[in-house]
């Protein structure tokens, strides 16, 4: 769905690696971890807890909870919101929360 | 910073780290007046100037130098004294000023004498068949990963819907090197003739002669089509659009589809807290009841910016120097600051052309109003059926809604359902959405962990209400 | 009583007064269910929908057997609401607990059971006092501060919310005609009929039931009855939606079929809804997270504060009046637990017009005028 800007401003490139559903990803520093998950071609973040349908996110500004997913273990984190750091493991979330993860 | 290095007060706190907060924090600080800022994103800037202080986005003339004008706001906070905290979700607000804020899995309450809310604005719902699936979102979302991280769509997009952001954002996409198949322009037609009474107005004001430039730029580059009726289509993610024009239903392949019907104030915290609100008949929205010092119903506590009724970028920043000046002549009567008079007349002229942008861009109400099958809310997954006929068996509100449907209980707290279930139920049961109010809203209006929840001081008394 | 517009009027359109107007409905009555606007006081949307037999009727005995005449009712009235509306409220009955984490608190606990199970006249039941091996084979989630638990059989939960849309579901089925936004101003009784003044004009009815919880209070004495009520303020912890990890209810914590997980049962003398106490929700939590270490990172989403309704004594109140006949009052506490009893017990008494003395007299408010015996 999005690809990155071919001459982004005094850059390092992509120097943060991180995992999605175990496979390393590529992103920014100063990514948030949607927008790294998008410029590297996720298009599902999570399914829902009613019907398990999909979702990816759609206001991307911190208030409508799609890009709900797992970070290094906690469930339901805003990935909006949160900025990637190097090795950090992302899970798409699948359903309702698992209690204690 | 992190919630431990908190102080346990404050003189003004300021929640939102837009052109509102940036400006409000700066002129108090600079006045001498102990401030902190919480902004829950990474960076300040808000949603307009997204990203300001670290955008990868090289070249200027893509965002174009409105969103520029940003890094002088975030600078001189910066240098204002006061203390910004970025990635400070504020969760909680009460009549007294109790401030509950959560950074990083930490959560503390702080008690200020003054708050200025400046959450902003959020997009209208844009309730159609389809806009859960993967690859429909929102145009200002597309707009935060240009601005924040230099993403540009691929593969084949389409933008549907009316409002000045829907122009800026096609002209910046374009501009980035994005193709756009077709913009569906749901505007109706029938909106010129209620917008041209305001229409002296809109001449004088600066949007004018920007935004006939900014449509002429879209046009050479993308089809403009008039569309009544918009669907997404697709399984598991957007594969086709379909749309209604004049000439019958149209359908087109698609990746991404950006859904815009303008701005509306983000008004949770403030209506957690018990800040009094209307309806906006012109602006479809409710929004706090505010003074010409942006002052609202509770003592000490002011709305400013686009969360006070939807202005603009600029606007907002001449509205939160406003409150600013009021909450310096509270507690530091002796400050000297700006006159009041100059900022009120600097904001009167941005706000000139705004009765008829409101007009001209008003959603349809079929765009606000869904039938059948169609989610109303996103979260629990209730469609405008199941609301309507729960309408029809007598729940006059949204509260009463609430409990039957469970529409408003999911995370998003509303903020994607509410006027969608406040305008069906007021035209199922032939009421005003005025009458039909909104959601009673309660802390916390951003989930925080129940150990958070745990960690909050509590008094002996409140131990013995749950200890038995 | 001809030209009457119905039978009953029912002021009151929560769990009560719907179940009440149900089953007056399923009796052939002719019912308006006369109910506030959206956002006056509503205890149907607070409450924490137990179906709740332990420890119910320490001081009044009869409590005890009314509450599990109703608790066994519970499955079959579901059914019925289901066949009716094809909606399931999810009532389950795998019995229930109420944790301590303190040697203190289990004492405490456990002097309550025997000192209800000593009454006179009071109904035999199950309830056990478990230690903490004992409970974690039941909830293998608890944590290392919960010593022990009291245990009943009898106990279960429902969907209350969905119970409480079920209920209106069905009496719109049934022909009830519910009338929204008609606060009741005044009652007075002409011609052998009542009228009920409102703010949207008069509604006039051959019987009238109280059903307005602690506006009984103001309403009872205008047709010779009396509610004497104790509101007191309740919040609620919810949390997201989780997957399904807890098997039974526990008195202040329990996991709905939909997976969030409700946490409460404060008490707090204020009476204003709209405020909120967040060191009492913090208790809530904290308690929460002791009891069940799992649930420390999972998020609250929503809380909030609801009114109880609760008489003085907190004993139910079902009377009849002598000077205005045809007039019934019901007050209760618990309306999800005594929901089938309201719809299958105390409604076909009302549409007979005298209740049963044999199964409330126990519940006339006259029992606030007899000096208890020191």
């Amino acid at each position: 769905m999005f690809k990155r800007l071919s001459k982004p401003r005094g850059e390092t490139g992509e120097a943060v690696s991180l995992k999605v559903d175990g496979k390393p990803i590529r992103a920014r520093a100063g990514d948030t971890v949607a927008g790294a998950m998008l410029a590297a071609g996720v298009d599902r973040f999570r399914t829902t807890p009613v019907t398990e349908s999909p979702r990816a996110p759609y206001c991307l500004m911190g208030v409508c909870f799609d890009c709900l997913v797992t970070i290094d273990g906690v469930g339901s984190r805003q990935a909006c919101l949160v900025p990637v750091r190097e090795g950090m493991a992302v899970e798409t979330q699948i359903g309702k929360r698992e209690a204690g993860r | 910073m992190n919630a431990s290095e908190l102080q346990s007060s404050y003189e003004l706190v300021v929640v939102g780290g837009g052109p509102a907060g940036l400006a409000a924090a700066t002129l108090a600080a600079k006045a001498g007046v102990q401030t902190v800022l919480f902004d829950e994103n990474p960076g300040v800037g808000g949603q307009i100037y997204r990203g300001i202080t670290n955008t990868p986005v090289a070249d200027r003339a893509i965002l174009g130098e409105d969103y520029w004008a940003g890094a002088v706001l975030a600078s001189e906070a910066e240098a204002s004294g006061a203390t910004i905290v970025n990635g400070a979700t504020v969760w909680s607000l009460d009549p007294n000023r109790l401030v509950g804020v959560s950074i990083a899995g930490q959560a503390r309450m702080v008690k200020t004498q003054r708050v200025i809310v400046a959450t902003g604005s959020m997009e209208r719902p844009f309730p159609i068949p389809g806009w859960t699936l993967p690859g429909v979102m929102t145009a200002g979302a597309a707009q935060t990963v240009l601005k924040a991280q230099g993403l540009v769509p691929t593969g084949r997009t389409i933008m549907a819907g009316c409002g000045p952001l829907l122009w800026l954002l096609a002209a910046q996409l374009l501009r980035a090197g994005a193709k756009i198949e077709a913009i569906l322009d749901t505007a109706p037609r029938i909106n010129w003739l209620k917008a041209a009474m305001h229409l002296p107005g809109f001449l004088l004001s600066p949007y004018w002669s920007k935004g006939l430039a900014l449509l002429r730029e879209v046009k050479a580059k993308a089809p403009v089509i008039a569309a009544h009726r918009v669907e997404a289509h697709g399984k598991d993610k957007l594969s086709e659009v379909v749309f209604a024009t004049g000439a019958g239903e149209r359908r087109m392949k698609a990746d991404l589809l950006l859904l815009h019907h303008g701005v509306v104030p983000n008004v949770n915290l403030a209506m957690a807290a018990g800040v009094a609100h209307r309806w906006n008949s012109r602006q479809l929205c409710f929004e706090p009841v505010v003074d010409a010092d942006f002052a609202t119903s509770l003592r000490g506590i002011a709305v400013a910016g686009d969360g006070a009724g939807i202005a603009g970028g600029t606007a907002a920043a001449e509205r939160g120097r406003i409150a600013a000046i009021a909450a310096v002549q509270a507690l530091r009567p002796a400050a000297s600051v700006m006159d009041v008079q100059t900022v009120r007349q600097s904001l009167a002229r941005e706000e000139m052309g705004r009765a008829f942008l409101d007009a001209l861009y008003q959603p349809a109400p079929s765009f606000r109003r869904p039938t059948g099958d169609t989610i109303a809310c996103r979260c629990e997954e209730v469609t405008a059926r199941q609301v309507r006929d729960t309408a029809d068996l007598g729940c006059e509100g949204p509260n009463q809604m609430k409990a039957f449907l469970r529409c408003g209980m999911g995370p998003c707290q509303g903020r994607l359902c509410g006027l969608t279930v406040t305008e069906l139920i007021a035209e199922q049961r032939r009421s005003t959405p005025d009458e039909v109010g909104y959601y009673r809203l309660r802390p916390p209006v951003k989930p925080i962990t129940l150990a958070e929840l745990a960690s909050l001081p509590k008094t002996e008394a409140e131990r013995k209400a749950v200890e038995r | 009583m001809a030209g009457n517009e119905y039978d009953v009027a029912v002021v009151g359109g929560g769990l009560v007064g719907a179940a009440t107007s149900w089953g007056l409905a399923r009796e052939g009555l002719r019912v308006a269910l006369l109910d506030e606007g959206d956002r006056d006081v509503r205890a149907s949307r607070g409450n924490f929908a137990l179906v709740w037999v332990q420890s119910k009727g320490l001081g009044l005995a009869a409590y005890a057997g009314w509450t599990i005449r109703s608790s066994d009712a519970w499955g079959g009235f579901s059914d019925l609401l289901k066949q009716e509306t094809g909606l399931d409220v999810c009532f389950q009955r795998p019995g229930g607990f109420h944790l301590a984490l303190s040697e203190t608190e289990l004492e405490a606990r456990a002097n309550v059971l025997k000192r209800l199970h000593d009454q006179p006249g009071i109904v035999e039941y199950k309830t056990e006092i478990l230690d903490h091996g004992q409970v974690a084979k039941m909830l293998p989630d608890i944590g290392p501060e919960v010593v022990g638990a009291s245990y009943c059989p009898l106990d279960g939960h429902v969907n209350s919310l969905r119970l409480f849309r079920t209920l209106h579901t069905a009496i719109n089925a049934r022909g009830v005609t519910y009338l929204p936004s008609h606060r009741v101003e005044n009652i007075t009784k002409e011609g052998g009929e009542f009228r009920l003044h409102t703010e949207k004009g008069e509604v006039r009815a051959g019987k009238v039931a109280l059903a307005a919880g602690n506006a009984n209070m103001r309403l009872a004495p205008m047709v010779g009855l009396e509610a004497p009520m104790r509101p007191e303020r309740g919040q609620i912890v919810v949390t997201e939606r989780l997957r399904p990890f807890l098997d039974y209810p526990v008195v202040t914590l329990r996991q709905t079929d939909e997976g969030t997980v409700m946490i409460g049962d404060s008490k707090e003398e204020s009476t204003d809804p709209r405020g909120l106490t967040i060191g009492v929700s913090s208790t809530e939590a904290e308690r929460a997270v002791r009891q069940f270490p799992l649930l420390a990172n999972v998020n609250v989403v929503r809380t909030w504060s609801a009114i109880r309704v609760m008489t003085q004594d907190g004993f139910p109140i079902y009377d009849e009046s002598e000077t205005h006949p045809g007039a019934f009052v019901l007050c209760c506490h618990s309306g999800v637990t005594l929901c089938a009893n309201h719809a299958l017990t105390v409604a076909p008494m009302i549409a007979r017009g005298a209740l049963d003395k044999s199964l409330v007299a126990p519940f006339s408010a006259r029992r606030f005028h007899v000096q208890a015996p020191q």
